[in-house]
């Protein structure tokens, strides 16, 4: 463990990528071997399940450092992390004792199987063995919140500096289905059996944002397009008979979305499409439904049939990276979208399974055109692919560009001010915004990002001289100052005060040149509302 | 005993009516007793100010001409019916905890302060008083600093480090207290000392008031990263990462501050060291200092005054929050402030 928060520390005192791959790389070489599995392991999200909830290790925390159930509350709302909390408060080690990550996990993972006195007792006992960062990290793997902060690719290529495995390769290898006891480090990194796992996706090749005018791009006869849906990107695997589901975040989605086990019966073999699931409604010519209703499906890891038949969902296919079995990553665009294409004419339309249907254009200022009418057809704007392109690993700047259609806005006032938490512990950064109804401000949203650490700093100093009421941790405000909101979406929600909801919400700039009188009003946002869709 | 209290709170600071003075004011009036010389305490626009020598030494040079008197520690000054006396604050040199005695009730007023003894300003000294009136900028459980020697042995390898692999080292600290007990702390060993302007003036001011600090150099044009390889140089929070901090390259970046204990004010800041190192007293050093003056009364001014607050009752004293317009430690650029 000294080791692995040694590393921890490293990763956290660069800001340096360099810095970074050269620790986790030295780590990968000296680190035990079934250490570097577990490390692999935790920095691809495969965590240790939660082996004690949060509640009780606060409780026994506060005990151990002698301290008011409240006091721990108030510190945790500081930090903003119970592990830090637990970490911080209590007293140094008494029984210093030097064990292996492996060790620290295994016993966490035994924590599960112990009546609950046992359990306090080995928790208790652990704290007292392990001081600082090795502490807040027993702490992090027990709450099963383990996170460190380390990109996919930055561990990929680190691992590519150890073993001297290129990076494209070393990445497929670490998808799929394996555990930490399925696999060793030398069965998974160094010899990566390619027919071991028939369920492995592929790394997902990611697309940067436009930022400037299509026609930077060069030819359009050089480019496809096709909608940018607003669904959850994912993958679906069938290799061997078995079918497999996997969203973006590598996480195995199969049972959550049932209706598309059927594609398992209808598509050939050795077959891997990448796409977005979709909630979709097939009446009519079909239409893609509001994300908000996606929403409801996502995290129910079992469906009711009324939500089936309310929320049905199909996979909106964009491209083939597997064809008979073999991996077709490497051949043009053009020619993968093709095989793509007969693939979904041989499937009945009743499958859930579509085209997402290429736009024609024949220059660029068409596809602009085109991308305007984005939100009518569903979606969020445009993909524009390279069509020599081959089906790359991550985010690579070039071949695949997402050009979203600009946010909606509107001029609201700051009524409201909560303290940050975690990075932004002692600055007012949480705000809420109000619009005008006749003489009243009617709240509308809450928003934290979108402004810069200097900004945060001066309207904290504002909040502090400008507080009408306290409510706890948050504050009333005079209502004088006006920001512009951007957001992605804008529904109805008779949950709402205001009646309408906004979608990823941030502020846009601070308007100081505008009085509160002259933001905008409710019924403006409500006209947004009928506008979009 | 005194007919009203000793002390009592308004919209320009700590007033005393026996004596018709006020402590660390925020706006002007005629008589101010200031306890040290940071920007949120010492204020310009006083009519006439008390303070220790070094304190006032520092005001002259950030106020510029004023009038004042100077007041050795633990020596009584009759103000009207008021007695004051400084003591040691331990929070920077020359920094006061300010006992006032009515009548044979004392109060005491901490400015800022720590209980542990930095190596450089005169050590805390705990004043037995009937109500004390404590900051609390540190004031939850979850911040606790770490010894001294500990602090200097790990600025030193950070240094030495840097050095080795050819870096120069940017130390942000603030100008006057942070920075000095830093440099008090470094082994000039290493390799040289440089100091940002607004560094090196405080510097001096505390030397020519009897402080014994290692050699320093000023940065100017032709002293940068080139000219003196490996050094480490002391500069302003609001330094780091700014144009000025771009002539010694690719340097490595560390922060001094008490927020440096919280992980997410670390990642914020985002500078390649955090330093837990502070001029106030941490959870211990505040319940000690209050245990230690005997004070039934206790009033908690600028910090995480509501938890405190509440833990000092529980605790059985009589605890109450005064608003004030203090500011504690900055953790962001000076200017900002922090929330409470």
């Amino acid at each position: 463990m000294k080791r692995f928060a040694a590393l921890f520390l490293a990763l956290e005192s660069t800001t340096r990528t360099s810095e970074k791959t050269a620790a986790l790389a030295a780590y990968f070489r000296e680190a035990p071997e079934q250490d570097r599995l577990w490390t692999i392991a935790l920095l691809s999200g495969r965590r240790p399940k939660r082996a004690v909830t949060a509640s009780r290790l606060a409780e026994w925390a506060a005990e151990a450092a002698g301290l008011p159930g409240w006091l721990f509350e108030e510190s945790y709302a500081v930090t903003g992390d119970l592990a830090e909390t637990i970490a911080l408060i209590l007293p140094p080690p008494r029984a210093p004792e030097p064990a292996t990550l492996t060790g620290w996990i295994t016993r966490i993972r035994g924590l599960a199987l112990l009546p609950e006195p046992e359990r306090r007792g080995a928790v208790l006992a652990a704290w007292a063995a392990l001081d600082g960062a090795e502490r807040f990290l027993f702490n992090k793997l027990i709450t099963g919140g383990f996170r460190m902060g380390v990109a996919q690719g930055l561990m990929t290529r680190a691992l590519a500096q150890a073993t001297g495995i290129a990076e494209p390769e070393l990445a497929l290898r670490l998808m799929g289905d394996w555990t930490p006891d399925s696999t060793t480090f030398s069965a998974l990194v160094l010899t990566g059996d390619p027919g071991a796992d028939l369920t492995r996706p592929y790394p997902f090749c990611l697309a940067h944002a436009l930022e400037q005018q299509p026609e930077a791009l060069g030819a359009p006869s050089d480019w496809a397009a096709d909608w940018k849906w607003d669904g959850i990107r994912g993958q679906a695997v069938l290799r061997g008979g078995r079918f497999s589901l996997w969203s973006r975040g590598e996480e195995l989605v199969t049972d959550r979305f049932p209706e598309l086990a059927e594609l398992g019966d209808r598509l050939p073999g050795g077959t891997v499409i990448d796409g977005e699931i979709l909630a979709f409604s097939v009446e009519g010519g079909g239409a893609p439904l509001p994300f908000a209703a996606l929403q409801r499906r996502i995290g129910r890891k079992t469906v009711s049939r009324k939500l089936l038949a309310e929320v049905p969902v199909i996979l909106m296919a964009y491209d083939l990276l597997e064809e008979g079995g073999r991996d077709v990553r490497a051949e043009p665009l053009a020619a993968r979208l093709a095989a793509l294409r007969r693939l979904v004419e041989g499937m009945p339309a009743s499958a859930p399974l579509r085209l997402s249907a290429p736009l024609a254009f024949a220059d660029w200022a068409e596809l602009t055109a085109l991308r305007a009418g984005a939100a009518a057809a569903g979606a969020e704007g445009v993909m524009i692919k390279r069509l020599a392109s081959a089906y790359h690993v991550g985010r690579r700047r070039g071949d695949w560009w997402k050009w979203k259609l600009d946010p909606m806005t509107f001029d609201a006032v700051m009524v409201y001010a909560q303290a940050g938490h975690g990075r932004r512990a002692n600055l007012y950064t949480d705000f809420t915004f109000a619009l005008w109804q006749g003489d009243a401000l009617v709240p509308v949203t809450k928003a934290y990002s979108g402004l810069t650490d200097s900004e945060f700093a001066e309207i904290s100093a504002w909040v502090r001289r400008n507080t009408l009421e306290r409510f706890g941790p948050v504050r009333r405000v005079a209502p004088d100052l006006v920001f512009e909101i951007a957001f992605e979406g804008i529904r109805e929600s008779p949950r709402h005060k205001s009646g309408i909801a906004l979608r990823f919400p941030r502020m846009l700039r601070w308007r100081r040149d505008k009085p509160a009188s002259e933001a905008d009003t409710l019924e403006a946002a409500q006209a947004l509302l009928k506008a979009r869709r | 005993m005194a007919q009203g209290p000793v002390l009592c709170f308004t919209d320009r600071g700590i007033h005393c009516p026996a004596g018709d003075f006020h402590i660390d004011p925020w706006r002007p009036v005629d008589r101010a007793i200031v306890t040290h010389a940071h920007s949120d305490h010492a204020r310009a626009g006083m009519g006439h100010y008390l303070a220790t020598p070094r304190t006032l030494a520092a005001m002259r040079h950030r106020l510029g001409p004023i009038r004042a008197q100077a007041l050795e520690f633990g020596v009584p000054l009759r103000i009207g019916g008021a007695t004051v006396s400084l003591h040691p604050a331990g929070h920077v040199p020359g920094s006061a905890q300010v006992r006032v005695e009515v009548a044979g009730e004392v109060w005491a007023a901490s400015g800022d302060y720590k209980t542990v003894p930095d190596g450089l300003s005169e050590p805390f000294e705990p004043v037995r008083c009937h109500a004390f009136i404590s900051e609390c900028t540190f004031g939850l459980p979850v911040f606790r600093w770490r010894p001294e020697a500990e602090i200097r042995a790990e600025v030193n390898r950070w240094w030495a480090q840097n050095a080795a692999g050819g870096r120069a080292s940017v130390l942000g600290a603030y100008s006057l207290g942070k920075a000095q007990r830093l440099l008090a702390g470094l082994d000039p060993g290493i390799g040289p000392i440089l100091t940002h302007g607004a560094v090196e003036e405080m510097t001096a001011i505390l030397r020519a008031g009897g402080l014994a600090l290692p050699p320093t150099l000023r940065v100017v044009p032709g002293v940068d990263g080139r000219s003196h390889p490996g050094a480490l140089v002391l500069a302003p929070p609001s330094a780091l990462g700014s144009p000025w901090a771009r002539r010694f390259g690719a340097a490595s970046e560390g922060f001094a501050s008490g927020w440096m204990r919280l992980r997410g004010i670390r990642r914020r800041r985002s500078v390649d060291r955090g330093f837990v190192i502070s001029d106030h007293a941490d959870w211990d050093g505040l319940n000690l200092a209050i245990r230690e003056t005997g004070a039934e009364r206790v009033f908690v001014t600028h910090g995480y005054t509501a938890p405190f607050r509440r833990w000092l009752a529980e605790q059985g004293y009589d605890a109450a929050i005064a608003a004030t317009d203090w500011q504690g430690e900055e953790s962001e650029a000076p200017g900002a402030e922090a929330a409470e």
